[in-house]
């Protein structure tokens, strides 16, 4: 019967793995591109696991940007999962104070979306289920990195297969994906032309801070609207 | 890079972690415990993600060169209907083509 609802679980994440699985090869060969070893790539994937905020923190370790900002900027990235574990916290009264420590741990937008669900429909979210389902897809997202950054190892120079276009166009993708949230457009306009000016006029890790700082700024600053927004997720995202 | 460099970095990656973790238990902690966050710092706080990220890709758009200006305007126009998978495809094959066919 237990080892039914891990098997449930593991069916359930099977094709979210699949769909994750080219984004960990990436993750994993764009590492190495930002002169990580084999070993950092494998451990930021086995310690933060968060696709979106771990290509963040490559580009910006390449870009010498200080340390309080590549966390600032992971954190910033990963914050809807606040959301998540606020939200989750409903269905998983009934784990352990270990197995919500694991939980929360594997707490991906899939992993919340699935739960969610699961837990909306009245059905019991089982430890073991979340734990199978965590599990398919945490587990191959390593191994994916580990394969990225054999083969990154192994290009010789990046521009000549394309790959150093993908970060920036990887980035647009998330930012496109925020398109539904207040203010998005004036903060990315502001943030655009900010950072480029930061570029030419200051140089190269400080446009990060400052073209972020003045989006940020202006969003606080902006008339605030009523409605309770919903959490923006971030499609297919580990 | 030399060792204490490396450790350097696996220090940022370890607080990256223990950041990411926070905001994944930080939910069901404030639920148990803080009230309401101030709707102006919500605000702030919404937009960090967009802000950062546009800052990424805004100056490799305008300093990357025709090639990665050309893809990644390429890319943009398929990201307003389809999924980053595609974008990143698309945009790849482009860059492929202008540097292999475009004498760039």
């Amino acid at each position: 019967m237990i080892n039914d609802e891990f098997w449930q679980g593991v069916r359930r994440g099977f094709p979210i793995m699949l769909a994750a699985s080219p984004f960990g090869a990436l993750f994993g060969a764009l590492a190495i591109d930002n002169g990580f070893s084999i070993f950092d790539a494998v451990f930021m994937s086995v310690t933060v696991y968060a696709g979106a905020s771990q290509m963040v923190g490559i580009e910006l370790f390449n870009h010498n940007v200080q340390p309080w900002l590549i966390v600032l900027s992971v954190f910033a990235v990963n914050f809807r999962h606040i959301l998540y574990s606020a939200s989750l916290a409903r269905y998983i009264g009934h784990f352990s104070p270990l197995q919500k420590l694991v939980a929360f741990f594997l707490l991906t937008d899939p992993q919340y979306a699935e739960s969610e669900k699961k837990g909306e429909s009245g059905e019991t979210v089982s430890f073991i289920w979340y734990l199978g389902f965590g599990m398919i897809i945490y587990l191959p997202w390593q191994i994916m990195t580990l394969i990225g950054a054999i083969f990154g190892q192994m290009i010789g120079d990046p521009k000549a297969i394309g790959l150093d276009v993908l970060l920036p166009i990887y980035f647009m993708g998330l930012v496109l994906g925020f398109r539904r949230r207040d203010n998005w457009l004036p903060v990315v306009a502001v943030s655009a032309v900010v950072s480029v000016g930061a570029m030419h006029f200051v140089g190269s890790p400080w446009h990060v801070s400052i073209g972020a700082l003045a989006g940020v700024i202006l969003a606080a600053c902006l008339p605030l609207r009523t409605p309770p927004e919903e959490p923006v997720t971030l499609e297919h995202e580990v | 890079m030399g060792s204490s460099d490396h450790m350097h970095l696996v220090y940022i990656i370890l607080a990256a972690a223990v950041a990411t973790f926070i905001t994944r238990i930080g939910g069901y902690v404030m639920m148990t415990q803080m009230k309401r966050i101030p709707p102006r710092m919500e605000a702030a706080l919404n937009a960090v993600p967009a802000a950062v990220l546009t800052t990424l890709v805004a100056p490799a758009f305008v300093y990357g060169g025709w090639d990665v200006t050309t893809s990644m305007a390429v890319a943009f126009l398929v990201g307003l209907r389809f999924n980053s998978l595609w974008m990143l495809l698309v945009g790849w094959l482009v860059v492929m083509a202008l540097r292999h066919f475009g004498g760039f």
